[in-house]
């Protein structure tokens, strides 16, 4: 297996390394930002990260089951961005130059 | 070197002050990403990644962002709520950290799982083919819920897109605390 | 036939349930009727079980309804103990509580709230037979409380006048300061011996430690203390009076005030086994009271007061029998009292009612030609209250002396002086009403005594010109007519001498034999002591006719002004109340609204507070929530990394 791996260049764990250094980095970018169109591409960072971590660990495993969640994540991901473009626009509408601080009417 | 684009886009997306500049920047990643897919024999995933998320999804983005006025983004060198930047900077820290410390510590065994449980990877028939043939039989009931999801997710867009009747902006909310309750004297 | 024991408590609940959802409609004189006639259904019942019950094995027949609070260890039935103790005073309580509804049908006639008075009275007979059916002692401190409560609606039933309600509020709650040495009694019980039933603790009292056998009689005595009207609690009896005179009759005379004799008798083992000071205090209590009170009666003026002080007295005769070992001899002064007491409160009701409503006895005179069958009937309950051979009120009055000799001769000297007593103020009663001038056309004079009575409660008098006497109707001089009697023969059940059957004791001998004092004195001792109560009782007589109808001797010889004012007992006890207990119940107050309302407000507002603290994390901005899932994400990620393997 290390024999397969070796001749096949980088290592696999490279591909998670790389995926949790862009999961990080879109975390930190989700806390710290403050519009929201950049708050939802960061959160698409992380989904892209987590995507590649899946496809690695499917071709480590030698199973397309890894793949198949990839597909479906995709799927729901597009669904989960036109949802939140749509509440951005529609709270942009009312206010504009709105910050994610100021949709805080949910207080307790 | 795939990588290396990826690194910096991710920063870019982060780091940029213009959010169309975040948005190109999430561009090169995910377009270093498809690579990398292609790179791990994901050549449908590839595609689809190119096709779905920067055609479609950033393209939306983009959209919106013209449509709601290209500003420039809020000062970003102070974050209003008290300790938020610093307690991030601690977490992504931390995160990164145990992330890291797993992979690179058992980069040898990292799996321990059976292989292949669903359908070997390294197949004769093509990626597309294996791909299909799972999602068309053992997951079928997934791929019809998740149609499901994409249809309920238009009509919510569409219903949220709608132009109000009345078309002003709100008024600020008033504060929300203390709402001038005092116990009464309790006469003895 | 016995096992229709439940029976006899369902008929008056089911009265009151009647008339309670359709007294209104029943209105006059339906209402009475109704009510007259579940007791009187109560007293054949009782007769057919009482006959059913000689051929049960030790003329015992218990009997489970249902199951009322089965708690674990805590398991309370709703049955009944029919023996010969209950027995007897069912018949009793059905027999007068029968005739005393009757009564009230004519002597209520024309008040508004007719069927209301039936509904009460009717509850009252429910709980006054549950009380002494039930066969443990919740069952009975239930029918306790009832007798307390429908004692409160009925003493205060014209509420329209304060004094009248004042009087129930009274007795209420005096009932309830003994009411809480019953509690304690009953729980003392429980943590002894496991269980409240009669039939299963009082069989093992004997065995069980004295301490503990003191106190539980200590604080049930304390409970018939409160209930039965003895010192220091009898202030509420004759407040009472302010109640329609056949709730007088029926409540104050024959039944409640009977429950704690019954209550003492019905735990004499338990009783037994106490330390002796405690049998002794009993009959000190019991003798000082009927002292107390005969000599109060002396001085009154309302014909209902005296009657009501001398219930007091009776009463204090009972629990002198009871304190002294004699049980049956208490049962048996109970039923003749029952008897003659009830007859003389009808009477006065009676005599009230002819002379429209006036109660001042100074007021009335020469009634005997002008209700000849309400004097004839008040004069054989003199006769027997006073302890005159052959009647009654003599036979036992006679054995509970006996028994008080027995123990101690300073009870006997006392009992036989308050006797006289007893004699002399219902001799004056009967004079003043029956004999002599007629006075209800006369001004009050103030000759006799000095002034009125500082603490009483005045009832006005009724205009003179108003006045004219006239016989009862039927209705009130039948039960007059039918109570004559039975107090005139009931002393031939259970006659003393060697010769005789002695019925009464013989048939209570399950209950109290055991314990009981037994005498077994000569003919010829128990004769001598019979001349000597004849000899005071005719004594008591004559002093009354020297006083009162040849005045020979002036009247206030006798009639002193502590006796009017009761000892001014009642008013320190109001004084002792007013001034230092009101700083006392203040005091209460004041813990009760601070400390124990402000521990639950307290519980209140910290928890207010608290929830003012937590609100504060629902900031409603996002980053904030978004930062939360990141750091328990963390936070859970490196956990996991310390449960796993390297």
């Amino acid at each position: 297996m290390n024999s397969v791996a070796a001749t096949q260049g980088f290592q696999p764990y490279w591909y998670l390394v790389l995926a949790a250094m862009v999961f990080t980095i879109g975390a930190v970018g989700l806390l710290v930002r403050r519009s929201p169109l950049v708050m939802l591409m960061c959160v698409e960072l992380m989904l892209n990260a987590v995507n590649l971590t899946f496809v690695t660990f499917g071709r480590m495993l030698n199973d397309v089951g890894g793949q198949v969640i990839v597909f479906f994540v995709l799927v729901v991901a597009a669904a989960e961005v036109v949802v939140g473009l749509g509440i951005i626009v529609a709270v942009a509408r009312r206010r504009p130059n709105a910050t994610i601080d100021d949709v805080s009417a949910l207080r307790g | 070197m795939c990588a290396a684009i990826v690194l910096i886009g991710a920063c870019g997306v982060v780091l940029s002050k213009h959010p169309v500049h975040s948005a190109l920047s999430l561009v090169a990643t995910l377009f270093g990403v498809a690579v990398l897919f292609l790179n791990e024999n994901a050549q449908l995933l590839a595609v689809v990644q190119v096709i779905v998320y920067t055609g479609a999804i950033v393209v939306l983005i983009l959209f919106v962002l013209m449509l709601l006025g290209v500003d420039t983004e809020d000062d970003l060198s102070v974050d209003p709520i008290v300790g938020q930047r610093a307690l991030a900077y601690l977490a992504g820290f931390a995160l990164l950290g145990s992330l890291l410390s797993v992979f690179i510590i058992n980069r040898d065994a990292l799996v321990t799982g059976r292989r292949s449980v669903s359908a070997a990877l390294s197949g004769e028939s093509s990626n597309i083919a294996l791909l299909g043939r799972q999602i068309f039989t053992t997951w079928i009931f997934a791929f019809e819920i998740t149609a499901g999801l994409l249809t309920v997710a238009v009509i919510g867009a569409v219903v949220m897109a709608r132009r109000p009747s009345s078309y002003e902006p709100l008024p600020e909310p008033e504060s929300m605390d203390d709402d001038g309750y005092e116990p009464e004297e309790v006469e003895a | 036939m016995v096992s229709l024991v439940w029976l006899i408590p369902a008929l008056p609940l089911v009265g009151f349930l009647l008339l309670l959802c359709f007294g209104k409609r029943l209105g006059e004189p339906a209402a009475g009727w109704l009510a007259t006639a579940m007791v009187g259904g109560s007293f054949v019942v009782a007769l057919l079980a009482f006959i059913g019950l000689h051929s049960q094995p030790d003329n015992t027949f218990s009997q489970v309804l249902f199951t009322w609070i089965p708690a674990g260890r805590f398991n309370v039935d709703v049955g009944f103990l029919f023996d010969p103790l209950s027995s007897a005073m069912i018949l009793f309580v059905t027999g007068v509580g029968a005739l005393i509804h009757l009564y009230s049908i004519g002597y209520m006639h024309g008040d508004p709230r007719f069927s209301k008075f039936f509904l009460y009275l009717n509850l009252f007979v429910f709980s006054m037979l549950m009380l002494v059916l039930g066969n443990n002692l919740l069952i009975t401190f239930l029918g306790w409380e009832g007798v307390g409560v429908c004692s409160y609606f009925l003493v205060s039933f014209w509420f329209e006048k304060l004094p009248n309600a004042t009087a129930g509020k009274k007795a209420f709650i005096t009932n309830r300061i003994g009411d809480w040495g019953f509690m304690v009694g009953i729980f003392i019980t429980w943590f002894t011996f496991g269980t409240i039933q009669y039939t299963q603790f009082l069989p093992v009292s004997p065995g069980v430690a004295t301490t503990t056998a003191t106190l539980i009689s200590l604080m049930l005595f304390i409970g018939a203390v409160g209930k039965s009207a003895q010192f220091p609690l009898y202030l509420w009896l004759p407040d009472a009076m302010a109640g329609p005179t056949p709730v007088s009759a029926l409540i104050h005379a024959a039944t409640m005030v009977t429950a704690g004799v019954y209550l003492m008798v019905r735990i004499n083992p338990m009783l037994h086994a106490a330390s002796p000071w405690l049998s002794t205090a009993i009959a000190w209590i019991g003798v000082l009271t009927a002292l107390l009170a005969a000599t109060i009666a002396i001085a009154q003026t309302d014909i209902k007061k005296v009657l009501a002080y001398s219930t007091v007295s009776q009463l204090g005769y009972m629990f002198l029998a009871v304190g002294v070992g004699g049980y049956w001899v208490a049962i048996f002064h109970m039923i003749t009292h029952a008897f003659f007491k009830a007859l003389l409160f009808l009477g006065a009701g009676s005599v009230m009612h002819g002379v429209d409503g006036e109660q001042d006895m100074r007021r009335m005179g020469a009634l005997r030609k002008l209700m000849p069958i309400t004097a004839g009937a008040f004069i054989v309950g003199w006769l027997a209250i006073s302890g005159v051979v052959p009647l009654s009120g003599f036979w036992s009055k006679d054995e509970i002396l006996t028994y008080a000799l027995h123990r101690s001769p300073a009870l006997y000297a006392i009992g036989l002086f308050t006797a006289l007593l007893t004699a002399f103020y219902m001799s004056r009663e009967v004079f003043l009403v029956f004999y002599g001038d007629a006075r209800w056309n006369n001004p009050i004079e103030p000759s006799t005594i000095e002034a009125q009575s500082d603490a009483d409660i005045v009832t006005p008098p009724v205009h003179a010109s108003e006045i004219h006497p006239h016989e009862s109707p039927w209705m009130m001089t039948a039960p007059l007519v039918v109570l004559a009697v039975l107090a005139a023969l009931a002393g031939f059940i259970n006659l003393p001498f060697s010769g005789t059957p002695h019925w009464l004791e013989n048939w209570l001998e399950p209950v109290t034999g055991q314990f009981g004092v037994e005498l077994n004195n000569s003919n010829a001792y128990i004769v001598g002591l019979l001349l000597i109560s004849t000899i005071v009782a005719v004594s008591g007589i004559g002093l009354g006719y020297a006083v009162y109808q040849r005045h020979k001797i002036p009247a206030n010889v006798f009639e002193r002004r502590l006796f009017l004012n009761g000892w001014y007992y009642d008013l320190a006890v109001s004084d002792f109340m007013n001034r230092p207990g009101r700083v006392f119940f203040a005091g209460v107050a004041w813990v009760d609204g601070h400390v124990i309302d402000g521990a639950v407000n307290g519980v209140g507002s910290i928890t207010r507070s608290a929830g003012g603290m937590i609100r504060k994390t629902q900031s409603g901005l996002v980053r904030s929530y978004a930062m939360a899932i990141t750091i328990g994400a963390v936070l859970l990620l490196l956990f996991v990394l310390t449960r796993v393997t390297w």
